[in-house]
């Protein structure tokens, strides 16, 4: 028989049951709750008299409505309420809650692992898309709908059917200067969106292995816009070393157990999947989408594609629309695109290791005469302190950016930072979806190197040939 | 949740592939508390010409007269028709409440997002997978033919054509039981609470520190 995949590994030591159609009921270890797809839940439970299942399973932390200027009060009410509504369901379920002025409080994804709240080994379940991030740890982590936030709440578990495998191979090294934020983008721009649709990936090669956890976690974060519903990473000494000292690990006598339970979250050397993808580290270049899907992405050398030359009738009709909304001539080199704005922050890449990748590229430059705003919104509190001592801040404020408090900010535009109809933005988050900047914002996905670099020079350019002052 | 058993309805052709949660409901509306009143916010970006925000009268915004839903043959839809990868992106389960609270009971593609796929069966919505040769011929018929309507017996697996031509489609057993009688599934599952107490009792003696959280 052929081995076990981790994802293979990590179903089943997770099932509590399942039926003959394979209809599995799936248990959860670490559930996040964060403020705009919990209310309905919340309000579910308490019409049917149901109770919290486990308490301590729960993290909940505000993040997607935060202000990022100032706490003290949120002026727009609906997210005022929103805010509110979550303090209150966590009040009266009695739940862990990082409150919005709390130190810890940030992005749900950042602060998990962060916390130590998610670990090795776990199902890791968040009514967001992006719990996919939680996967670099060897972790089983998905997004799920209100529903099943609720159906967690009530049942600690999910109805679910296992997805097929899938193994994407980075062999070799990347060059100097390509982040993990390239090579996810490099990933979709070969799979396509939809080509994860249906299955779990697990990453794996040299290139995945010298990566960092936030690198790992930044790769795992962008497998949703893959299709894929998870996406990990095998444990390694990497791994368990990330965990030493954080608040929610295991500790003493437990830590040396975990730690021997987890050199075990990896592939059999046999095991089978259903699709394997290799991509070779050395081929990839700094990353630019253009178009309002991650699949249209380029390299920076690279320009505009053509719509013309696309022979695909549906997709050639996408991309002239992609191009009219993105405001762009077919053929534009990628480097003479100039930006509005600049974002650093997200999911993605607000973790302390993007925010000195950006700083190193900012360090003693200006911002562009024509770059009206850009801002660094570190994911949590913790790392902009973090960051802060390290003296970062003011590299980013002496440069001209703004240098803002933790939270998901201009990635969705939930909150006061928004893009205008028409502005154009380098933004290091994971969609560039028509309108998810702000109605009519043009969304350009790029590593925090690459967005530093537009906003010093004005325009996209190749961080490789910025040497650091 | 509203139980599906045959809807007979109008169908509305979104000629898009990808089409994103997000755009099927932008986020200024996400920061109501409700699971209800989303429906004039379907698609908000592609209906109006103007900006919307929460709270508003949208009846008195100026619609978009090219975008389909608008166009009086489509009114009244019951059926959505759209391309490859339907509701990527986002898991906000809105954009599934904002196509049932427009009036939207199933919705026909090539292939659909996960998460999507999976809120939809959730909320009384049957989304419907066919090849892309089949969809696309849905689409030319739409098109050529004014008040173009299909019967969806989930039952049967069947979708039927007003010729009388008759398609089947797939459906997993266990969502099909579930959305035929609008059952709970909440309710299910705790019919396994005693399993699930046995798993975490097992559980616990095998891995300690995931129940030892602080
Ligand atoms: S940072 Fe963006 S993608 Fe991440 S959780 Fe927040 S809104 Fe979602």
């Amino acid at each position: 028989m052929a081995g076990k995949t981790l994802y293979d590994k990590l179903w089943e030591d997770h099932l509590v049951r399942a039926d003959e159609d394979g209809t599995s009921l799936i248990y959860i270890d670490r559930h996040l709750v964060h403020e705009v797809t919990s209310p309905q839940a919340f309000e579910g439970l308490r019409l049917a008299g149901r109770d919290v299942w486990r308490r301590d399973s729960i993290l909940a932390v505000p993040d997607h409505n935060v202000p990022t200027i100032d706490r003290q009060v949120i002026e727009d009410p609906v997210s005022r309420i929103q805010i509110e509504t979550l303090d209150q369901n966590c009040a009266d379920f009695k739940l862990v809650e990082f409150k919005m002025n709390d130190i810890r409080q940030g992005i749900v994804h950042v602060i998990g692992p962060e916390q130590g709240a998610t670990l090795p080994g776990m199902t890791v379940v968040c009514g967001d898309s992006h719990t996919s991030t939680h996967g670099a740890f060897g972790a089983l982590a998905f997004g799920i709908g209100t529903s099943e936030v609720e159906h967690v709440l009530a049942t600690q578990c999910l109805i679910l059917k296992k997805s097929k495998n899938m193994q994407v191979v980075v062999e070799g090294n990347v060059a100097p200067g390509i982040t993990a934020k390239d090579i996810a983008l490099a990933i979709i721009g070969q799979i396509g969106t939809a080509g994860g649709t249906g299955y779990v990936i697990e990453y794996a090669g040299a290139a995945i292995r010298a990566l960092s956890m936030e690198g790992r976690m930044t790769l795992c974060n962008m497998t949703i816009e893959a299709g894929a519903r998870a996406g990990m990473v095998a444990v390694d000494d990497t791994t368990v070393d990330y965990f030493r000292g954080k608040p929610y690990a295991p500790r003493d006598a437990l830590w040396d157990q975990a730690v021997a339970a987890w050199s075990e979250l990896k592939s059999d050397r046999d095991a089978q999947f259903d699709a394997v993808v290799h991509i070779d580290a050395a081929s990839i270049k700094p990353q630019v989408t253009w178009g309002t899907s991650p699949e249209m992405v380029v390299t920076i050398d690279e320009r505009v594609p053509d719509p013309a030359a696309e022979t695909n009738v549906v997709k050639a009709e996408g991309m002239q629309r992609a191009l009219e909304y993105m405001g762009l001539e077919a053929n534009t080199p990628i480097q003479q695109i100039q930006v509005d704005k600049v974002f650093i922050g997200s999911c993605t890449n607000s973790r302390i290791e993007d925010i000195r990748a950006a700083a190193e590229i900012v360090k003693g430059r200006k911002l562009a005469d024509n770059v009206k705003l850009a801002m660094v919104v570190a994911g949590s509190g913790l790392i902009k302190q973090q960051a802060e001592q390290e003296g970062l801040d003011k590299v980013f404020t002496d440069a001209g950016f703004e240098w803002r408090e933790p939270g998901c900010s201009m990635c969705l535009a939930m909150n006061a930072d928004r893009l205008e109809p028409g502005e154009r933005c380098a933004s290091t988050s994971n969609r560039n979806f028509e309108g998810r900047q702000g109605q009519g914002g043009r969304t350009h996905l790029v590593s925090p190197a690459m967005a530093a670099g537009a906003a010093i020079a004005g325009h996209f350019v190749d961080v490789r040939n910025l040497s650091a002052t | 949740m509203q139980a599906f058993t045959v809807v007979e309805g109008l169908v509305a052709p979104i000629d898009r592939a990808n089409i994103d949660t997000d755009a099927v409901i932008p986020k200024q509306y996400l920061k109501s508390v409700k699971r209800t009143g989303f429906g004039p916010n379907l698609f908000d970006e592609w209906r109006y010409l103007d900006h919307g925000e929460p709270g508003q009268d949208h009846s008195q915004r100026r619609q978009n007269p090219d975008f389909v839903l608008n166009q009086p043959r489509y009114q009244g839809a019951q059926i959505l028709l759209a391309r490859k990868n339907f509701g990527c992106g986002s898991s906000r389960e809105h954009a599934v409440w904002a196509l049932a609270d427009y009036g939207f009971r199933a919705v026909i593609a090539p292939s659909f997002a996960d998460i999507f796929f999976g809120n939809a069966f959730k909320n009384g919505v049957l989304p419907i997978q066919l090849d892309e040769e089949v969809v696309d011929r849905l689409f030319r018929d739409v098109d050529a033919t004014e008040g173009y309507t299909l019967k969806i017996d989930l039952a049967a697996q069947s979708i039927t054509a007003a010729n009388g031509e008759v398609i089947g489609f797939e459906v997993d057993p266990f969502r099909k039981d579930c959305l035929l009688k609008g059952l709970d599934d909440i309710s299910l599952t705790l019919q396994h609470a005693d399993a699930i107490k046995a798993y975490e009792a097992h559980r616990s003696a095998q891995a300690p520190w995931l129940f030892a959280v602080a």
